[in-house]
C-alpha cells in the first residue's frame, strides 16, 4: 500500500497541494481523478520521485520513505510512465529497457544474450509479440508503451503510476493495455492510473480519489459512484454539458470533397487516403470518426493544402474549385484547421498570448509597414474576453497556461482569420471537463452564426454530443455516414474496425 | 502557475540585465589595470574595431532566431570586399566587345553588397529547397566564397584603392567614426524589423516552432531566404569596412569571423535552438568580446591566451544564460 500523508507542495508561494491524504491500495487500479491543475501531476510527480522538496511523507509498504530521485523511487519500487513515452527511438527494445542498468559480463562487456533472454521473459509475461532486438522506433505507440510497462516490471516495481495512458493509442491497443494492467493488479501491484477519460475509469479502475484545486476531496469504490456523480466531485458544481439545438435543416452547401486521394510520402501506391467524398453544409458540425490510422488526421491536412504533392481530387468551397499548395492558400479561402497536437502544430510556446493569437492575421494589423500595437491588443483582448481565456496578461508566455486555455488560444488565431470552414482536430484532447463544456459551447455558437464545422475526434461520446451528422473512416475511406438519430456507439464501431475480407 | 509570473518577470528583467552588468564590470578592471583603456581615442578605436563584427552579427542574430547558423559570413565578407576593390581598381573589361566598364565607389559598393546578397540567397535556396541543413549548407558556403575570392583575387591583395574609398573605414561624420554610423543605422534598422513588422514576428515564431509557423499559413521558405539573404547582404558591408579601412582587399579576410559573431550572438542571450534573443543583446556581446579583445592587448597578454580567455567567457555566458531559463 502507498500512502500519502499530509502532502504539500508549493511553487513559489503558489499551492499546489495542500495537506493531501491518499490511500493508494495494493491490488486495485486506482484512478486520481482531477481537472487539470487540481494537482494531479504535481503529487504523482512527488510519489516517483520527480521533486523531492515537499512537506508531509509517503508511507511505502508501512515505512515512510524519502526518495533522492526518480532512480531511488525505482529502486525502492515506484515505477512512472509519462503521458511522453521516454524511450530512445533508434535503440532496440532490450536497449531501451536495460537503459541505465545493463547487466555486463565479468569483463565489463554487455551481457547481449542474458538482456535478450531477460526482455523475452518480460515481454511474453506482457505478451507482447514483438522481437526484443526491434527497434523502438519501428513499433506502434501501443507497443512503445508496453515496453515502458516492460522496464518498469524489470525494477520489481511494485508500485505503477500511470499518466494519461491511453491519450496516444487506439481503441484495440487500449484492450491490450487494459489486460495488462489487470494482470498486473492480479500480481498484488498497486496501480495508480490518471486519465481524463471517465468511461475508461469505469471500466479499469476499482476506486477513485478526487483531487480539486490541490486538496483532497473523497475515495471511493467506482462501484458506488456514477458518470454524473464524479464529474460533480471533480468541478464541485453542477454542470451542464452542452445540448444541441436539435437537427438543423441544411442552409446550402459550403465545402465539398471529392475524390480526395493522399499517397504516403516517398511511396508509389500506399494510399493513406481513397477517394475520400464529403460535403459540409452551413451551420453543420460533421463528426468524424476513426481509429488510429484511419485517416482523419490525414483527411483534414489535405484539405489544408499541406500535402500538396502527394494528393489528387477536388475541394470546393461555395462551389467554386481550389487547388491548395500550401496552409496560406487554403486560410486565404476561409478554411482555418485547429491541430491535434496543439504543443507541436498548434502555439509557439515561447512567445505570448497575444503574439499567437495574432500570427495569422498579422497582414491586417499593420500600419504603414510595422505591426500596430493599438491593433494587435484589441484583437487579442476581444479573444481573450470571448473565450474567456483565463491569463494574467496577454503578454504572459503561453506555455505558463493550461491545456485548456492553451487550447482556446489556438481556436482564437484561428477565429480571428474569419474562416467559413473550421476543422478541428482533437479538440479537447488533454483539456478538463470545465474546458471541455466551454470548447463544446462555443463549437455550437459558431454553427449556429453559420460557419461549417468540422471535428475529427477518437472520443465517442464527444462527437455523439455535438455533430449533426457522423463520418465513419476506416483505413483511409469513409465507410459510413449517420445521422446523428441512427446513430450509436456500436454502430460507428462496427463500421470504424478495419475489415480483413475486402 | 500565474502568480509565480512577477517573480519569474522580475528575474527574466535581471537576466536581460546581466551583460549590461558584466560589461560595466569588465570596463572597470580593464581601466583600472590600464590608463590607456578609457581614451577618447581608444574608446573610438575599439568601437570602430567593433562596428564590423556588430553587422555581421545583426545578420547572425537574425538567422540564429530562426534555429539556423550561418558559417559562410567570414568568407562572404571577404568577397564581398575584394569584388568592391576589384571593381572600383580595375572596373570589368569585355575585351571581345571592346568594352571597359569603370566603377564609381558607390557603385563597386552596391556590386559588392549585392555578390554577398545573391550568395546568401544561395544559402537559403538550399536551406529551403533541398532540405540541406543550414550548420552543412553555410559550411559549404563558407569554402565556395573563398575560393571564388582566391579565383578573383589570384590570391593576391588588391591595393592602391581610390582614396576616397578609405573614408568609408576610417574616416568621420558629425564627430563619429563612420562605420559606427553604418554599424548604428543596420542595428537600428535590425531592431525596427524583429520588434515592429511581420517578418521580424515571423522568424520568432519559425524559431520557436516551425509546424505551428507553417500551419499558420506563414511562408516559411520566402522568410528563410530572405533572412539568410540579409545575413550574407550584412556580411558584405563588413568587407566594405574592412576593406576600406586597411586600403586593401586580403584574400583570406574574415577568416574566422564566423566564430566572433556567433559568439557574440550567444553571449547576449539569443538561444541557439532559436525563437529567443534580440538584436541589442548581440550588440552587447559584440561589445563585450570587443572590450575583451582590447583590454587583453592592452594589459600585453599574450594572444594565444587572449583566444583561452574569449573561449572561456564564450563558456560563461552560456551557462549563465541556461541558468536563468532553468524551470522554463
Amino acid at each position: 500500500m502507498l500512502i500519502a500523508d499530509n502532502i504539500s507542495k508549493s511553487f513559489s508561494g503558489v499551492t499546489a497541494l495542500d495537506k493531501v491524504c491518499l490511500e493508494l491500495h495494493a491490488g486495485k487500479v486506482n484512478a486520481i481523478i482531477g481537472e487539470n491543475g487540481a494537482g494531479k501531476s504535481t503529487l504523482m510527480k512527488i510519489l516517483s520521485g520527480v521533486y523531492t522538496d515537499y512537506e508531509g511523507q509517503i508511507i511505502f509498504k508501512g515505512e515512510p520513505v524519502r526518495f533522492k530521485n526518480t532512480k531511488d523511487a525505482q529502486a525502492k519500487g515506484i515505477a512512472i510512465i509519462h503521458q511522453e513515452l521516454n524511450l530512445v527511438p533508434h535503440l532496440s527494445v532490450t536497449e531501451n529497457i536495460f537503459l541505465g542498468s545493463e547487466i555486463t559480463t565479468p569483463f565489463g562487456l554487455l551481457d547481449k544474450k542474458a538482456m535478450r533472454q531477460k526482455t523475452q521473459e518480460l515481454l511474453t509475461r506482457l505478451k507482447l509479440d514483438v522481437s526484443p532486438d526491434a527497434m523502438v522506433a519501428d513499433l506502434k505507440v501501443g507497443q512503445q508503451q508496453v515496453v515502458e510497462i516492460a522496464k518498469a516490471l524489470l525494477y520489481n516495481a511494485e508500485a505503477i503510476i500511470m499518466d494519461e495512458p491511453t491519450s496516444a493509442i487506439g481503441d484495440k491497443e487500449v484492450k491490450v493495455l487494459f489486460d495488462i494492467i489487470t494482470g498486473l493488479k492480479d500480481e498484488g501491484k498497486v496501480i495508480v492510473y490518471i486519465s481524463h477519460k471517465l468511461d475508461e475509469l469505469f471500466t479499469i479502475a476499482d476506486r477513485y480519489s478526487v483531487l480539486r484545486d490541490g486538496k483532497f476531496i473523497e475515495s471511493g469504490e467506482m462501484k458506488g459512484i456514477g458518470h454524473d456523480g464524479l464529474i460533480q466531485k471533480m468541478v464541485g458544481r453542477e454542470i451542464i454539458l452542452a445540448q444541441k439545438n436539435g437537427q438543423k435543416a441544411a442552409a446550402g452547401e459550403l465545402l465539398a470533397v471529392s475524390e480526395l486521394s493522399l499517397l504516403k510520402e516517398g511511396s508509389k501506391d500506399t494510399k493513406l487516403l481513397k477517394d475520400v467524398s464529403f460535403n459540409l453544409h452551413r451551420g453543420e458540425v460533421l463528426g468524424i470518426f476513426g481509429l488510429m490510422g484511419a485517416g482523419r488526421t490525414e483527411l483534414l491536412e489535405t484539405i489544408f493544402g499541406l500535402h500538396a504533392n502527394e494528393a489528387t481530387g477536388s475541394i470546393s468551397i461555395n462551389r467554386k474549385k481550389h487547388q491548395f499548395s500550401s496552409p496560406a492558400d487554403a486560410i486565404k479561402a476561409g478554411i482555418a484547421l485547429v491541430p491535434e497536437d496543439r504543443k507541436k502544430d498548434g502555439l509557439v510556446l515561447g512567445l505570448n498570448v497575444k503574439q499567437n493569437i495574432s500570427i495569422t492575421t498579422l497582414h491586417n494589423l499593420q500600419t504603414g509597414g510595422m505591426l500596430d500595437d493599438g491593433k494587435e491588443a484589441s484583437l487579442a483582448g476581444k479573444y481573450i474576453g470571448d473565450l474567456r481565456i483565463k491569463t494574467s496578461s496577454q503578454k504572459q508566455l503561453v506555455k505558463n497556461l493550461s491545456g485548456g486555455n492553451q487550447q482556446k488560444i489556438v481556436l482564437a488565431k484561428w477565429l480571428a482569420t474569419k474562416p467559413s470552414v473550421l476543422m478541428l482536430d482533437e479538440p479537447t484532447r488533454g483539456i478538463d471537463i470545465h474546458a471541455k463544456t466551454e470548447i463544446y459551447k462555443l463549437i455550437m455558437q459558431l454553427a449556429d452564426g453559420g460557419m461549417g464545422i468540422i471535428v475529427v475526434s477518437s472520443e465517442m461520446p464527444e462527437i455523439l454530443a455535438i455533430a449533426d451528422r457522423i463520418l465513419v473512416m476506416c483505413e483511409g475511406c469513409i465507410t459510413a455516414e449517420l445521422s446523428t438519430d441512427e446513430a450509436t456507439e456500436d454502430k460507428i464501431l462496427s463500421e470504424a474496425i478495419p475489415k480483413t475480407n475486402h | 502557475m500565474q502568480a509565480t509570473t512577477t517573480t519569474k518577470d522580475y528575474k527574466q528583467q535581471l537576466a536581460k540585465l546581466q551583460p549590461l552588468i558584466a560589461l560595466f564590470v569588465l570596463c572597470a578592471i580593464i581601466s583600472l589595470l590600464s590608463d590607456k583603456f578609457l581614451t577618447v581615442t581608444n574608446v573610438w578605436n575599439v568601437m570602430r574595431q567593433i562596428s564590423v563584427n556588430i553587422c555581421i552579427s545583426t545578420g547572425m542574430t537574425l538567422v540564429v532566431l530562426m534555429a539556423g547558423i550561418d558559417l559562410s559570413v567570414g568568407s562572404i565578407l571577404a568577397l564581398g570586399g575584394a569584388i568592391t576593390a576589384g571593381l572600383l581598381k580595375n572596373g570589368v573589361e569585355f575585351s571581345s566587345f571592346n568594352l571597359y566598364m569603370g566603377f564609381t565607389i558607390l557603385g563597386a559598393c552596391l556590386a559588392g553588397i549585392l555578390v554577398g546578397s545573391v550568395l546568401g540567397w544561395f544559402n537559403g535556396w538550399t536551406i529551403t529547397r533541398f532540405k540541406v541543413p543550414p550548420f552543412v549548407a553555410t559550411l559549404a558556403m563558407l569554402t565556395i566564397a573563398r575560393g571564388l575570392t582566391m579565383l578573383w583575387t589570384k590570391g593576391f591583395p588588391i591595393t592602391g584603392l581610390e582614396s576616397n574609398f578609405s573614408y568609408l573605414g576610417t574616416g568621420w561624420f558629425l564627430g563619429i567614426p563612420l562605420p559606427v554610423w553604418i554599424s548604428g543605422v543596420v542595428v537600428i534598422a535590425a531592431i525596427l524589423v524583429t520588434n515592429k513588422t511581420k517578418i521580424g514576428r515571423y522568424i520568432y515564431a519559425i524559431g520557436g516552432n516551425e509546424n505551428a509557423a507553417r500551419l499558420s499559413g506563414i511562408n516559411i521558405n520566402r522568410v528563410k531566404i530572405a533572412v539568410y539573404t540579409i545575413a550574407g547582404a550584412l556580411a558584405a558591408v563588413g568587407g566594405l569596412i574592412v576593406t576600406s579601412r586597411l586600403d586593401a582587399a586580403q584574400p583570406n579576410a574574415g577568416v574566422g569571423y564566423e566564430l566572433d559573431s556567433i559568439a557574440a550572438v550567444v553571449i547576449g542571450g539569443t538561444s541557439l535552438s532559436g525563437g529567443r534573443g534580440t538584436i541589442l543583446g548581440t550588440v552587447l556581446g559584440a561589445v563585450i568580446i570587443g572590450v575583451l579583445n582590447n583590454g587583453l592587448v592592452l594589459l600585453n597578454v599574450s594572444p594565444f591566451w587572449q583566444q583561452v580567455v574569449k573561449g572561456l567567457v564564450i563558456l560563461a555566458a552560456v551557462i549563465i544564460d541556461k541558468a536563468n531559463n532553468k524551470g522554463e
